[in-house]
């Protein structure tokens, strides 16, 4: 498919690993921080192109495993009410909260619905105007212009028996927080390039240079993975620390100007709790003041209730980069797709589950190009 | 594949309804299988226009002439 087959080149691949070869002479350390792009390493085996110096940490960018338990619980309750449709992204149904998940309260006749988009949810609250239509809006600024869309379309057409459960939250104070704390290990960043379409990349500038750490927005195909690597380890390799785009075809510095204008509009920035993170301050987006009516949990008062993480899931220190999902004693035996510790090895975006996914063996990488 | 929330992927616009900006819809192309998105954040986009489609909202035109952007990259490298 165009657009797709031409970045998976082996020829192309092989020619960036070469040079990356050439020009590295130290050990570096890079986090990318999309799970997207973490599953395309994974799968297409990037990581073993690379120079031994070269190590590529997972980062944060998985919104279904950041989610925390406190807001899986309250979609819980939510989704149990009689008199309520919850839709749902199909990620997060096998998404344990504090006793169950999703599927469970599906299967004991909660009415629990997957949609493919937020507007789906919106059509069903029309459908069903006797019932009260609860959409679970989980995403970083990608999913937020479709989220401010339902919100905005709902309120426009008058559709009062919609609200919004939203655990939407922005990556550049996630940035932040890595960078902060104590036992840093990145050195260089790989940006998520779908959430730049959105925001562009200016807010990056004061990351970068505050701690002189090189960002490089990229793209999800082998070749813009490879090509951002490049670009972050010839920063490394002399000392700049700048943002850079390789996701040209895709990402205008300015980001996307109407989803970012129907995203301040609809939403405001307020703190969050991230799983593993902690909560990190003007780091999610909840509604504005002019959409409360749509914010469910005013809307059906469901408690804010702190509730610990599982201790036997160590998704926080995946989520970190400081574990790989294979040094965890859970993986693989206790943990699995099937029966999840935690939303890291659930999430088509989580680190565990593409490992679970294509390195459970001492695996064969899916191979770049003859795999679509 | 489509069903993963947060993949974002490419697909060609065959054709689009609704005149209001907000409302805009496209048939999007993903190599044989046809979905409708919203164009809403892509106002400046047409029929045969490649773009990046996330949880049913078409939210980036590709840019035909940055695509090409890698190869040149690649091509570049190999003659330094």
């Amino acid at each position: 498919m165009k657009y797709l087959d031409e970045y998976r080149d082996a020829e192309g691949a092989h020619k960036f690993a070469r040079e990356i070869a050439r020009i590295t002479t130290r050990p570096w350390t890079i986090m990318e921080v999309c799970g997207g792009q973490t599953h395309a390493i994974v799968k297409f085996g990037i990581d073993q192109l690379l120079p031994r110096e070269v190590t590529l940490i997972h980062g944060p960018g998985c919104p279904v495993c950041v989610t925390p338990v406190e807001l899986i619980d309250q979609a819980l309750e939510l989704a149990a009410r009689p008199e309520v449709i919850f839709c749902s992204f199909g990620d997060m149904l096998r998404v344990p909260g504090s006793k169950t998940d999703l599927l469970a309260v599906k299967a004991s006749g909660g009415d629990v619905r997957i949609v493919y988009s937020p507007l789906d949810a919106v059509n069903t609250a029309v459908k069903n105007p006797g019932k009260e239509v609860v959409f679970f809006g989980v995403g970083f600024e990608t999913t937020a212009p479709a989220t401010a869309m339902a919100v905005y379309q709902a309120a426009h057409k008058g559709v009062k028996n919609f609200s919004l459960l939203s655990s939407h939250v922005l990556v550049p104070p996630a940035l932040e927080a890595l960078l902060n704390a104590p036992d840093r290990r990145v050195q260089g960043f790989l940006a998520a390039g779908h959430v730049c379409t959105i925001m562009g990349y200016e807010e990056y500038l004061p990351i970068a240079a505050k701690h002189r750490v090189p960002i490089v927005v990229t793209g999800f195909e082998p070749l813009d993975i490879l090509q951002g690597i490049l670009m972050c380890l010839q920063q490394l390799e002399s000392g700049r620390a700048e943002v850079e785009n390789q996701y040209t075809r895709a990402v205008r510095k300015e980001g996307n100007l109407p989803a970012r204008q129907l995203i301040g509009e609809v939403f405001r920035v307020v703190p969050r709790q991230w799983r593993g993170l902690g909560e990190i301050p003007l780091s999610g987006l909840g509604l504005s003041e002019s959409y409360q009516a749509f914010d469910a949990q005013r809307k059906f008062g469901v408690a804010q209730v702190r509730v610990p993480e599982s201790a036997e899931c160590l998704s926080g220190l995946v989520l970190q980069g400081k574990l790989n999902p294979r040094e965890c004693p859970a993986f693989g035996s206790r943990c699995t797709p099937e029966h999840p510790l935690g939303a890291t090895m659930v999430s088509s975006e989580g680190a565990c589950a593409a490992y679970y996914r294509y390195r459970r063996e001492p695996a064969e990488p899916a191979g770049i190009q003859t795999h679509h | 594949m489509l069903g993963q929330m947060c993949l974002a992927i490419p697909g060609k616009i065959t054709s689009i309804s609704g005149d209001d900006e907000l409302f805009r819809m496209g048939k999007i192309d993903f190599g044989g299988i046809e979905k409708e998105a919203s164009l809403a954040y892509v106002p400046e986009a047409k029929v045969g226009d490649y773009v990046i489609v996330h949880v049913g909202f078409a939210i980036s035109r590709l840019d035909e002439e940055e695509a090409n952007q890698v190869f040149e990259y690649l091509r570049q490298m190999e003659e330094a």
